[in-house]
């Protein structure tokens, strides 16, 4: 169970007040107006309420509202696909696959971690908030500076370490040993579970549920030999044990990863073995 | 270039291949986020002691209706099974059987089971572990999120790319010894696809404006079971695993079209039954236009559960129906392309230091048709040759001289700032563009084609060059310019789509994926050869050339 009231209004950078920007920046001829019509017969409404910020038009961030005909089963990406395309081409966002494997385009929705992708309009119709994704540099818009994140996932060795002869074939692992660490090879770095951690929030040098989520991959992988430097790397200050629990991680993991139970085990791996 | 399957398999070749090269892996997404993630049913190899090579290579030829170059398949065949157990090395987490073997499946085409796979997520596995893999190689520079707008030609070679930093909108100039494309296909070409919206096509136009011709364009592989409105694919193992195809009469429709094989049929034919199943009025309606049904109800909750949960969570969240109690609504959708970049069987081109692996390179092994779970085995296959090669040319090759490739560079930001960041004329929006061209593809170059819907086309493919003229951006800043990024897509977008239009209006015979209406048969005297599109000033010229057959002649593919 999540405990809301570990989700602050939070850490984004610039001021917390902001004002809804009724004209929004200049915009080139050609553009579609702020309001569609109304919808046609089996479409809904839907308002979205964006926190832009691009440092070229204006230094702070805004809040910039489009409202748009959309199918009840269109995604909140296509949704903001509308906008991009037909009303404010300057809309930043990152995508790729739009269904949900790919990890682009996690953000902040109705103030929760989620991939637009996976959010249907008729599940936040009429209106719904988006925001940038919690404890990243804004770049713009909605597109947060990933490297951070990245640099986290690469500290725990993040792939199989082996040094043994090979036999002729695969190596044999059993159903069982394969099934130890399958939910966490479902993690599509995403960044929805690091960046919704009021740890990560308050201290940029915890590395996050994701990077813990990636090592516990491997610590329980039948096959893999270097636990060890894994744990060890996890067990330092900016490791595991800043972890408290709070279980935003696993409500926000849009692959639906028990994160907080993979911590938990990793947590056990060091204290077991090393204390 | 590019960090899906093949680019990522091709950086770690070469990487692997000496420690003196510096290597960057270009990608204008994260590669983890490249195209890969998305193939769901697995990797073909004869890896089953009832398999063989032969019978590989004889399933994959059959399916390709003898178009593909047939010494690159006895390659590609015998190098399958080394691939899929060095993923295995690397760590991939493929499924096994119990006692610990590698499990394989059955898929479409294919006479044994030979699919390996990692539940109904493979390319998501696969890409991962390849993703992981190359952290391992400092030599591997990535230079993520950087997208590339032309190739630099230097004395008849390309020395090198240039590309923006989509930080800041600036051209780069990455000078290079070897250059390899593995920017995967172009299925955003067509409205309805399962592809990402990144599948633009790059890497075929920039080599194409480079003069490297794109062969075979005109086949599109259709894709039976897409999910109608957003083309999410349902992967062809739900009818590995034992999955139906039904009409709106309850009945297993493909006993009229391919009784011998029904839902294990090769792709092309099974999504031409159900275009004719639609237009005989077998098929059910939706919002989203006709469709028949997929039922896998029969294999159980546990079943999917282990072998199929993507394909309940996707049909769940997607279309708001449990596979495990109702079927599911598919149609045919665009999913990928056979054709390419024209490549020799270890990914060279012509134009010296540029070579293509994967979907972007034509090779080629799948001809007409490409059966199911090939595409990810071609990428490790196709990507350690490549970057092998490409490695040994590179620690022999001249390096570029400094000052031309600088001059290319700064033309090339010149132009970018001419024709869209400044440009101060124009009325059309991108995605007007775009949305025109998507339409005008699937009305004139769908599954079912003829010299009148094509030659529609390729007009209809002109007169929006001529709209492309007319653009104009409504962002004209430099941080991360998404919509300059969709503008130079959709440039390279209209290029390819006119190689396929141009293709498949020349080539009057219907073989594998292109069915010409006008000409139903296939006919070897005049088209048992590629087509090869060269970039012109009237567009695309089409040439022919020769298909490799070493030991299995031609003959009516029957199943």
């Amino acid at each position: 169970m999540a405990h809301p009231d570990l989700w602050p209004e939070t850490p984004h950078e610039g001021p917390e007040d902001l004002e809804l920007w009724e004209e929004g920046p200049p915009r080139e001829p050609g553009a579609g107006p702020r309001a569609e019509g109304p919808p046609a017969a089996g479409e809904v409404r839907l308002t979205l309420k964006i926190r832009r910020y691009n440092p070229a038009v204006r230094p702070d961030a805004w809040w910039d509202e489009f409202a748009v005909n959309m199918h009840p089963t269109d995604r909140l990406l296509d949704a903001l696909h509308e906008v991009k395309w037909f009303h404010d081409g300057t809309l930043a966002l990152r995508r790729s696959c739009a269904h949900g494997v790919c990890g682009s385009d996690a953000m902040l929705i109705d103030g929760r971690n989620a991939l637009a992708c996976k959010v249907l309009v008729k599940d936040v119709a009429p209106k719904v908030t988006v925001e940038p994704i919690r404890g990243l540099r804004v770049i713009k818009d909605l597109v947060v500076d990933m490297e951070p994140f990245f640099e986290g996932y690469k500290r725990v060795l993040p792939f199989l370490i082996n040094d043994e002869d090979p036999p002729d074939r695969e190596r044999l692992q059993t159903p069982q040993e394969r099934e130890r660490y399958d939910d966490t090879t479902k993690c599509i770095l995403c960044a929805a579970c690091t960046t919704s951690c009021p740890i990560f929030w308050g201290d940029g040098e915890y590395i996050g549920p994701a990077a813990i989520v990636n090592a516990h991959r491997f610590v329980f992988d039948s096959r893999d030999r270097g636990a060890r430097d894994r744990l060890d790397i996890l067990a330092d200050r900016t490791g595991v044990f800043r972890c408290r629990t709070t279980f935003n991680c696993t409500e926000a993991c849009p692959r639906g990863i028990k994160v907080t139970k993979a911590i938990q085990e990793v947590k056990r791996a060091i204290m077991f073995d090393r204390l | 270039m590019g960090g899906g399957a093949a680019g990522l398999r091709a950086a770690i070749a070469a990487a692997e291949a000496s420690d003196g090269l510096d290597i960057a892996l270009v990608s204008k997404v994260y590669p983890m986020r490249s195209h890969t993630v998305s193939a769901e049913g697995g990797a073909g190899a004869a890896l089953g002691p009832d398999d063989s090579l032969d019978l590989h290579a004889f399933d994959t030829i059959r399916g390709s209706d003898y178009l593909a170059d047939q010494h690159a398949v006895e390659a590609f065949v015998a190098e399958g099974p080394g691939e899929i157990v060095q993923t295995e090395r690397w760590g991939c987490p493929w499924s096994r059987e119990p006692d610990g073997r590698l499990a394989v499946r059955a898929f479409g085409g294919m006479s044994v089971n030979r699919t390996a796979f990692a539940a109904d997520k493979t390319g998501f596995h696969l890409l991962h572990t390849l993703f992981q893999t190359s952290l391992k190689y400092e030599r591997i520079v990535r230079l993520d999120e950087f997208f590339v707008t032309s190739l630099l030609l230097e004395d008849g070679r390309c020395v090198g790319v240039a590309a923006i930093d989509m930080r800041d909108s600036e051209v780069r100039c990455i000078t290079a010894k070897a250059v390899i494309l593995c920017t995967g296909g172009i299925g955003r070409v067509f409205s309805f696809t399962t592809n990402a919206a990144i599948n633009t096509g790059d890497g075929m136009a920039l080599a194409y404006r480079a003069g490297v011709p794109l062969k075979d364009m005109e086949f599109v592989q259709y894709h039976p079971t897409g999910l109608p409105g957003t083309g999410i694919l349902m992967t062809e193992a739900s009818q590995g695993e034992g999955g139906y195809l039904v009409n709106n009469e309850g009945r297993r429709f493909l006993e009229d079209y391919i009784p011998s094989k029904m839902e294990l049929g090769p792709r092309d034919i099974l999504s031409r039954a159900i275009i004719e199943e639609i237009e005989k009025g077998h098929a059910f309606e939706g919002p989203y236009g006709h469709y028949v049904h997929l039922d896998i109800r029969h294999l159980g909750e546990k079943t999917i559960d282990k072998r199929l949960p993507f394909v309940r969570e996707l049909a769940t969240k997607f279309v708001g129906i449990d596979p495990v109690h109702e079927p599911i609504p598919v149609r045919p959708v665009v999913h990928y392309m056979m054709g390419g970049i024209d490549t020799d069987e270890v990914g060279r081109t012509r134009l010296p230091g540029l070579y293509a692996a994967g979907e972007a390179a034509c090779v080629s092994i799948n001809g007409a048709n490409r059966l199911g779970s090939n595409s990810l085995t071609e990428c490790l296959v196709f990507g350690r040759r490549v970057g092998r090669l490409a490695a040994q040319d590179a620690l022999v090759a001249a390096a570029p001289s400094e000052n031309p490739v600088v001059r290319l560079a700064e033309a090339e930001q010149e132009r970018l700032v001419a024709s869209y960041l400044e440009k101060e004329t124009g009325t059309e929006r991108v995605a007007a563009v775009r949305r025109d061209l998507q339409a005008a593809m699937e009305r004139g170059a769908g599954v079912f084609r003829t010299e009148e819907s094509l030659k529609q086309a390729v007009e209809e493919v002109g007169e929006l060059r001529e709209r492309y003229a007319d653009l104009s951006l409504d962002d004209r800043e430099r941080a991360f310019n998404t919509e300059l990024v969709a503008a130079l897509e959709l440039g390279n977008m209209l290029d390819v789509a006119e190689t396929i239009v141009r293709s498949g209006l020349d080539r009057r015979e219907s073989r594998g994926s292109h069915t010409r209406r006008d000409y139903p048969d296939r006919d070897d005297d005049r088209f048992l050869a590629h087509s090869l599109a060269f970039a012109s000033a009237e567009g695309p010229r089409i040439e022919y050339g020769d298909v490799t057959i070493t030991r299995w002649p031609p003959e009516e593919r029957k199943y």
